[in-house]
Parts: C-alpha cells; structure tokens; sequence
C-alpha cells in the first residue's frame, strides 16, 4: 500500500518537473496562433520593416519599426545608466563595504527591486517628468530619457544581485595571491576580481536588459507614447510593450489589429527568449 | 603628475560608495514623496468605502480585496507547483540534458515581459479555457508568471538542508519520499516560506498582466464568484494616474502608498525571516 502511495507520488512529482517547459510551449503557441494568423492579412516585411503604425488608418498600418526603435532607444538609455551605477554598486556591496553598511545596502537594493513597476510610472509622471522639461526646456516632460531613467533604476537590482554573487563566487586564494603581491585592494579588484568575475557581469547585464526591453507600465506612462521614428532621446516614443498593453482593450477579437498585437507579443517573446538563453549560457560556463 | 595607488584607491572606493548610495536614494525618495502626500489620504474611510463619483471620492476597498483575491489564487496554485518542481529537480533529477531543458525553461518563463503573459492569459484562461475575464484567469495567470521565483527560492532552500540529513533518514529504513517529506521539508520550510512572501510580493503590484484577464475599470461592489471580474490596486492606481480627469493628488498618492505599504511590509517580513534563519541555522 505504502509502495504504491510512493509511485504515485513520485510520478506527480516528475509530472511536475515538466510543467515549466509545457508552460514555454504554451505560451509560445498561444502567441503564434494568433500573432502569425497576422500574415494572411499583410506580409511579414511590411510588419517588420514597415515604418508606420496606424492601425485605425484606412488601410491600417502595422509597421513595427517605430515601436521596435523606440524599445531599442528606452533600453539602450537604460542600459548606459544602469550599467556603470550597478557595477559600482555591486563592487561596493561585494568588496568593500563593512558589514553592515552591506546589509543595509543589499536590503535597499531588494527594496528598490520590489517597488511595482505602476508606481514608479505614477512617480516619474509627477516627479520626473517635471524636471525632465524643465532641465531641457521641452514641450512635454514624456519622453525616452524620462522612460530610460526609470528603467534603469527597475534594471538595477537584477544587475546587482547576480553581479555581486559572481564576484563573491570569485576564489579567494585569487585575491589574496593578488594582495601578497603588494596590488592594493583597488587594483585586484579592477586586474583581478573584475576580470575573473566577467561572465558573471554580461549575464547580469543582459538579464537586466531583458527585464528593460519587457517592462510595460512604467514605460507606457512615461515615455509619451508617440508612435513615430525616434530623432532624439528627448523626444516622446513607444515601446512594443507600451503598444500591446494601451491597444489590446480597444481591439475587436480576431480582427487584423488584435493579431497584430499578438504577433509584438511573439516578437518581444522570441528577444527575450533569445537575451534570457544567452544569459544562462554565460552563467553556466562560469560554473565549469 | 602621477598619483600614488593608495590615493587612487581612495577615490575609486569613495565614487563606488557615492554610486552605492545612490541606487538607494530613489526607494528613500519615493517612500518619503508617498508618506508626505498619500498618508493624509488614508483613514478608515478610505480603506473600506467603495468608489464614489467615478472613482473622484470614496474609498478602495474593492480594489485591495481584489488584489487579495488575486494574489491568495496565485499562491495557492504557484505554491504546490513550485515546491514539487524544485523538489524534483534537487532530490529526483539527474544530471542531463532534460534536466538542462526544465532550468532553461525556468530562466525563460522568468524573463518573459508581464505584458506577454497577459497576452497569454487572455489567449489560454479568457478565450481558449473560456474563463472569461475573470479572477480565476488573473490567479492562474500571475500563478505562471511568479512560479520562476518560487521555483528558485524552493531549490535554494532544498539544496541548503545537508546531506547528512538525508544520509541519516535512509540509514534508518525510511524511504526516499517519507525522507523529503519529515526531514528536508521542514528543515527547507523557513526559505519556502521567504520565496513566497516575495512571490506574493511581485504579485500584488503586478498590472501589465491582468489588464486583460480580470482589472474591471470601475466597479464598486465586491466579486461574488471567481468567474467574476475584480478592481486591483495597481490597475486602480494606473486608472485613477492616466484615465479619470480631475482626481484629486491626495487619492493617487494615498492608493499609491497602500500599494508601496502592503509590498514593502511583505518584503520586510521576508528579509527578517531569512536573517533570522540564518542566525538560528546550526549546521
């Protein structure tokens, strides 16, 4: 009796294991179901490569480009500021602050990490985007800076805390081998520590830009949401995920736009997909 | 002029402990912009009153008992799926490539935008399952997306329990499943318990994923089944900052700071949770 109890048990729980990948698979086909039921209607060029979006246009237009550059110019902004301060950050946390002080930091940090993404839209809406105007003297406050500032600060715990393990997973023998050498502490960390902790860092790195690329509310509300090629930084532009997440409530099921959302859905599905492998793979191979 | 090693190291450490300092600074700032503006806001009124005036006035009780709702869905599937998951991949698993497959999907479904997953939940749970919107769809699909969290904080817990726990058990007879379940369980309890919380944390500020599985616009009376739509927190937070003209600041900031005070509680359970367990931790 107890025997089969055990087997069945057993069974569920390998069941269970594969749960996750059912759930990707899932996820993806809902996705193509109805994303690529989009190209009976126009063709893949013409979304990829189109460069309006207009969906209520007569014909409409589902020209992704503009939403696709406007995500790169979010991320890329993003990226530039969350890289370095997270770095720092991690390097303080890692090396050289008493314990404490790191304590206190990696609690803050986790902190920052949970603060919801619609809050952080509704503060820089009311905070930022103020300054953001009158800092550059511009018609609207809404614009890929305000957006990139936001988002960095959302990327920076993730970068933190993946980067801080990899350097505390740093051998020791490396750095003290380092200091009887007569480097002082600053330079093992940027010859020694830095460098042996480095696949560590780009998958921090990319994780947090995957986290950028698929955050929605906080862009949608500070970015302005001009659906144009972006020329400048400081001008309003739209996120693919801002797109999905201000339309879907206006879509008719099953009409051409519906599927056109769903298909920036398999887009921003298959990037981070791709970010996220490439990342564990630079996370792996450190492990070996 | 050349400057000497231990002077540079100086300034690196001092601009490292400025850059420090200063990813700390926004979560100071917006706790303190909430508390200042939002707290006037709040009283007993305003916590258990129903929306009046198109959300102008009143209170938002349906909105936090509807993220109550959704969140006590979520966990309440997430938590028996997570736990079995990470069960199997520490005590069960080998080490192959099917094993690699389940941990690449587990870092996808971690990396996927909550916009997409909302997408998902309306494909799967709304159309397909014909959920409608619904709590139900909601629960289930902020179930899928906070599974990776709890997934990762269960393997860690696992994996923390010694070996020689389970060495000892099986030494005595016991079987492999009577193992897990009277020794690495309850040993591995307190960690499964802080993966949670931040789960449900996550949750509970979540809005890109039910703007299209359950967040009514306006709707001031309770839900009576899980087949009913439901008000949420953040969806109530991102209406009353973008879609109602003419609301008053003090009721943004006050929804705000409910939201902000409900997750912050939540994670700082958790942080002390875990510190306490470290400190009591005797192997």
């Amino acid at each position: 009796m107890r025997k089969i109890r055990e087997f069945f048990i057993e069974k569920i729980i390998l069941l269970n294991g594969f749960a996750c990948i059912l759930f990707v698979i899932l996820i993806f086909y809902f996705l193509a179901k109805d994303g690529l039921a989009l190209f009976k209607f126009i063709t893949i060029q013409d979304f990829l490569f189109g460069t309006l979006w207009n969906p209520l246009a007569e014909p409409p237009q589902f020209g992704i480009l503009p939403l696709f550059l406007g995500s790169l110019v979010v991320t890329l902004g993003a990226t530039i500021i969350a890289v370095p301060l997270g770095m720092a950050c991690a390097i303080f946390i890692g090396e050289i602050a008493p314990r404490w002080m790191r304590e206190v930091l990696k609690a803050g940090v986790e902190l920052l990490a949970a603060i919801p993404s619609i809050v952080i839209g509704f503060i820089g809406m009311t905070m930022l985007s103020p300054i953001v105007k009158n800092l550059f003297h511009l018609p609207t406050g809404l614009t890929a800076l305000t957006g990139s500032l936001a988002l960095a600060f959302m990327a920076i715990p993730t970068m933190v805390s993946i980067m801080e393990d990899s350097i505390s997973a740093v051998p020791r023998s490396y750095k003290e081998g380092s200091l009887a050498l007569g480097a002082t502490h600053w330079q093992t960390i940027y010859r020694v520590i830095i460098p042996a902790a480095s696949s560590g860092i780009i998958a921090a790195i990319m994780l947090g830009i995957g986290r950028v690329i698929g955050e929605t509310m906080a862009v949608m509300m500070l970015t302005g949401n001009a659906s144009v090629l972006p020329k400048t930084i400081l001008a309003p532009v739209r996120t693919m995920t801002a797109t999905v997440a201000a339309e879907m409530g206006e879509t008719v099921r099953g009409s051409e736009h519906y599927f056109a959302l769903f298909a920036i859905g398999l887009v921003l599905f298959g990037i981070t997909f791709l970010i996220n492998f490439v990342a564990d793979m630079a996370r792996h191979r450190k492990k070996k | 002029m050349k400057i000497k090693p231990q002077m540079k190291q100086k300034i690196a450490f001092i601009l490292l402990g400025l850059a420090a300092i200063l990813v700390i600074v926004p979560v100071v700032l917006i706790l303190a912009i909430l508390i200042k503006r939002g707290l006037p806001a709040i009283n007993w009124q305003f916590l258990t009153e129903m929306p009046r005036m198109g959300m102008r006035a009143g209170g938002i009780f349906p909105a936090i008992m509807g993220t109550f709702c959704l969140v006590i869905g979520a966990i309440g599937v997430a938590l028996p799926l997570g736990v079995l998951t990470a069960i199997y991949l520490v005590e069960y698993a080998k080490k192959n490539w099917w094993t690699r497959m389940i941990e690449i999907a587990i870092v996808n479904l971690a990396g996927v935008p909550s916009v997409v997953y909302g997408l998902f939940g309306l494909g799967l749970f709304v159309i397909f399952f014909q959920f409608g919107s619904s709590i139900l769809a909601g629960s289930l699909t902020l179930a899928i997306m906070e599974l990776p969290v709890i997934i990762t904080s269960s393997k860690e817990a696992l994996m923390s329990v010694p070996r020689s726990f389970r060495e000892a058990s099986l030494a005595l007879g016991v079987s492999k499943w009577q193992t897990i379940r009277y020794v690495v369980l309850p040993n591995a309890l307190p960690g499964i318990l802080t993966g949670s919380i931040l789960g449900i944390s996550r949750t509970a500020g979540e809005t890109a994923p039910i703007l299209f599985t359950v967040a009514a616009f306006y709707l001031p009376r309770l839900p009576k089944s899980i087949l009913d739509q439901c008000m949420a927190l953040p969806y109530h937070l991102y209406v009353l900052s973008t879609q109602v003209p003419n609301v008053k600041p003090a009721l943004q900031y006050g929804t705000a700071l409910v939201l902000v005070g409900m997750v912050f509680l939540l994670n700082i359970v958790a942080i002390i949770v875990r510190a306490h367990i470290r400190s009591k931790k005797q192997w």
